[in-house]
């Protein structure tokens, strides 16, 4: 019998499990996939949003401000990576500067700082690069970014690293309401807590349907990216979005935390919950706004193209309430819901103390988590100590990006742990280069095993049927 | 204190090996290479077929075989290696920073270095083909390593990408063991593979080549389920209507390889647009003065024949920069004109006799070579059939070259097809 159950396994669910973790409590996260940030929480824009974007007076104003003011510091707590880069709307005529001092005017309501219009000299002497038909933009100093998976395991890591109980492969079948509580029940598993948050992204609706709130629908949006080499990671240094149009907020330009150059998203309809595809519309979309805005980037140096789902509710803005005593949803996460996940954590909590939730707050919780890529902040005595205690840290499996056997056996054993290839390469950075995973593959496949301790044919890029390997050569059936 | 070694190579596969045994035979002792596998051979090792050695050995040997002759070039002279080594950087006065399990995180300093790093496999993801991203992706290099290293099948029904040799190779290789190949499909009218691997890798097989054709869709959620290919136009560009949907649970992709000049960058190297790899003259000098280059870190070769023989003149050349040799004021540039993909060395700098490599731009049949020094025919003779997959040399006497200030090569007709 947990006290809170928390389903999802988002950064949100994992904000909300680390923030309850604080507490003197029993804490369940309930993920349905093989791994935590596997649906919106790692194919996102990874921005820590200044706040001029929602509207005045909305969930998302408010805890926009609110969780971009805390990142910096919780990042640092979970050892994660966090550059304040800044950020700007570009715009290119009269009616875009329209639109730009409208946000302007919103951004100062909402509480967003040092919120200013450059034009066209200063702008071309902060972004070079930037197309020369841009005539001004907004630039907001307070901009951020992250990388949002990493953001994410470390959260749910930090949770559980503070007690905190994950169970992967969960799918929420049922949920039944009783006495002490709910009972949540998955394919071949149940589990009882007092409370239940509903951080189910977009099956957040169905989570909500299942204890009889009704009330709102999400429907999936896809945005897809295309990343491109580190070679054009500086390109831009802040990063850089056309001004906002009906569709949108249109495709944005950034460097990421490591490196990279990252373009998009766009924001289609998705068939389904599970349609994570790009299509050649959307790339072509993408590369036609990006030349726009940056016509020096090539893209002869992408690296790889991706989807993510955003949670869309039909309300318009976050759902976060308690449809019935002891049940709250935090639903309809989507933009600028990486932002605001700190500060949605806290309403939560919030939230679940008007429902009665009294524990008291432990006096040994840690808050700190050592950076997963603590090796390269070593110093060179450091690293090579470690490397005669362990040799494996000598050992580069992943050139492109310099990760050694040492750091992916030390991401394998912490929590929480990954099952699966893409877990690995989320936590490592192995198979993120250029090459993307054509050399270190093959290692990988055997590290993980070994890690694991399942044969090599049965290790999978994501769970489920992706096996990397179909068999064995020679002899086998 | 750092140690100073007189010439490091990075890389030992071919190249470094036999550029090591190359500058051993000019009198350099104090030798080391390293190596970030843990056994030498480079990736000669996963490429178990045959057809290695005809000219360097007159024999055909498999893959290995040709780099155990070349380890043991190596081994026989005594010349210090160290494998499981990864080079982490080379600053821009030689000194190398590496690191393995037992030395830990080390730097040499180098008197001259030979850069045999070799090349890597284009992704799928540079492709930026739509659909989904499911297991069963994968560069047709990783697969011979599954297949010819570890001993793993990585699918069962095949779809290949790109009809280079590495894609032939491996539309032969899973068949042999029991794979389907259902197609292989190239981007270009023509195949850029060797014409006697088209022959015994994919007729002797039945295995259907599907010129003019490529992937523009990836299904499947978890594992690949298929793959939507389509014939393309002149400009390579998909034409609407002629999608075919193939079931299979593999893509291997033999999409184009790079040269790996992540150091070489970091050394502070000029790499040429065209082969993306260093410019250099014709002792394999880069633009850093005691950092030569050679193998497919240079340019991509298609037989490692003649990359032992670019290793030796590597290795002799640092050789003879190791004895005080230093480039006098020549610098002829090379230019690669019209037709010409790429010429290898880009100039000239010490007037000697040469042979520049270059590739073509497109499928030539009965094209008339020229090389011109400062405007003057030096070379004129005919190139019966030329593709872009095929690595040519020309000679020229240092007679030819003379007082020239500046050499070009081109192509000039009879008749040159662009791929229409």
């Amino acid at each position: 019998m947990f006290d809170v159950i928390v389903i999802g396994a988002g950064v949100v669910g994992g904000m909300i499990a680390r923030e309850l973790s604080a507490y003197a409590c029993r804490v369940c996260i309930l993920e349905k996939e093989n791994d935590v940030a596997a649906g919106a929480s790692k194919a996102n824009s990874g921005i820590v949003h200044a706040g001029f974007d929602a509207a005045e007076g909305t969930l998302k104003a408010g805890l926009n401000v609110e969780g971009a003011a805390r990142m910096e510091e919780v990042a640092r707590q979970l050892g994660v990576k966090y550059q304040r880069n800044g950020a700007l709307v570009v715009g290119f005529d009269g009616s875009d500067r329209e639109k730009i001092e409208t946000l302007l005017a919103r951004g100062e309501k909402n509480g967003v700082k040092d919120l200013r219009i450059l034009e066209r000299e200063e702008l071309r002497r902060m972004e070079p690069n930037l197309s020369p038909e841009a005539v001004c933009a907004l630039y907001a100093p307070t901009s951020a970014i992250v990388c949002p998976y990493e953001l994410t395991v470390a959260a749910v890591g930090n949770a559980m690293d503070n007690g905190a109980v994950l169970k992967c492969g969960f799918e929420v079948r049922r949920i039944e309401k009783t006495d002490g509580g709910f009972t949540v029940y998955g394919e071949n598993d149940s589990v009882r807590g007092r409370y239940v948050v509903n951080a189910a992204g977009v099956y957040a609706d169905a989570i909500a349907g299942m204890v009889g709130d009704r009330r709102f629908r999400i429907t999936p949006r896809r945005g897809e990216y295309i990343l491109h080499d580190k070679e054009y990671g500086a390109l831009v240094r802040a990063t850089v979005f056309r001004t906002p149009s009906e569709n949108g907020k249109g495709i944005l330009i950034s460097p990421t935390v490591d490196e990279n150059l990252l373009t998009g998203p766009t924001a289609n309809a998705a068939a389904d919950k599970e349609d994570k595809q790009t299509s050649a519309d959307g790339l072509s979309l993408i590369r036609a706004q990006t030349r726009g805005m940056l016509p020096s980037l090539s893209f002869d140096r992408a690296i790889t193209v991706f989807c993510g789902l955003r949670a869309t509710a039909d309300t318009g803005d976050f759902i976060i309430d308690s449809p019935l005593d002891g049940f709250i949803n935090a639903a309809g996460i989507d933009s600028p819901g990486l932002s605001a996940s700190p500060a949605i954590a806290r309403y939560v909590v919030g939230l679940l103390k008007q429902a009665g939730f009294s524990a008291e707050k432990k006096k040994d919780f840690d808050p700190i988590r050592r950076p997963m890529h603590f090796f390269a902040g070593l110093s060179r005595a450091e690293q090579n100590e470690l490397i005669q205690k362990d040799g494996r840290f000598g050992r580069v499996v992943c050139r492109c990006e310099r990760v050694t056997e040492g750091e992916i056996v030390y991401a394998m054993r912490q929590n929480p742990k990954p099952t699966d290839l893409d877990g690995v390469k989320r936590r490592t950075r192995a198979q993120m280069g250029r090459c993307q995973g054509g050399f270190c593959l093959p290692y990988l496949v055997e590290i993980a095993a070994r890690e694991l301790g399942i044969p090599c044919e049965q290790i999978t890029k994501r769970g489920g049927d992706s096996r990397i390997i179909t068999g064995k050569t020679k002899g086998d059936a | 204190m750092r140690k100073m070694t007189d010439l490091v190579i990075i890389g030992g596969g071919p190249a470094g090996l036999c550029a090591a045994a190359a500058a051993y035979d000019c009198g350099v002792r104090d030798i080391l290479i390293l190596e970030r596998e843990d056994a030498l051979g480079g990736i000669l090792r996963q490429c178990v077929h045959s057809g290695f050695g005809l000219h360097t050995f007159g024999e055909e040997l498999t893959g290995p075989e040709y780099a155990g002759r070349c380890i043991e070039l190596v081994r026989s002279r005594g010349i210090a290696c160290r494998t499981g080594t990864t080079v982490l950087d080379i600053s821009r006065d030689k000194v190398i920073t590496a690191t393995n399990e037992t030395d830990g995180i080390f730097e040499i300093r180098a008197r001259a270095i030979i850069l045999a790093m070799g090349c890597r496999e284009r992704p799928v993801g540079a492709l930026t083909v739509p659909g989904t991203r499911p297991s069963g992706v994968y560069s047709a290099g990783t697969a011979q390593k599954f297949v010819n290293i570890l001993g793993f099948m990585p699918g069962k029904s095949v779809v290949i990408l790109g009809s280079g040799d590495i894609g032939l190779i491996m539309a032969r290789r899973m068949t042999l063991e029991g794979a389907e190949v259902k197609a292989v499909c190239e981007i270009m009218p023509y195949s850029s593979g060797l014409a006697r691997n088209i022959e015994q890798c994919l007729n002797d097989f039945g295995i259907p080549l599907l010129l003019s054709h490529t992937v523009v869709r990836i299904h499947g959620k978890e594992r690949l389920e298929g793959v939507t290919v389509a014939k393309v136009d002149g400009a390579r560009r998909p034409i609407a209507g002629t999608e075919e949907y193939i079931p299979c649970d593999t893509l291997l992709l033999s999409v184009g390889l790079i040269p790996e000049n992540e150091l070489s960058k970091a050394a502070g190297v000029c790499l040429s647009a065209r082969t993306n790899g260093a410019l250099v003259d014709q002792d394999r000098q880069t633009g850093i003065e005691g950092i030569f280059a050679c193998g497919n870190v240079l340019h991509v070769h298609d037989l490692v024949d003649f990359v032992s023989e670019e290793a030796a003149i590597a290795g002799r050349g640092a050789a003879a920069y190791l004895r005080g040799a230093r480039a006098d004021k020549t610098d002829i540039p090379i230019t690669a004109g019209e037709k010409i993909r790429y010429t290898v060395p880009q100039k000239i700098t010490r007037i000697d006799d040469v042979k520049i490599c270059f590739r073509v731009s497109e499928v030539c049949e009965n094209a008339r070579l020229c090389v011109y020094a400062d405007g003057a025919a030096v070379v004129s003779r005919r190139l019966k059939k030329a593709t872009p997959g095929k690595m040519e040399t020309v000679a020229l006497k240092k007679e030819q070259i003379g007082q020239a200030s500046a050499l070009e090569i081109r192509l000039e007709e009879e008749i040159c097809k662009n791929g229409n």
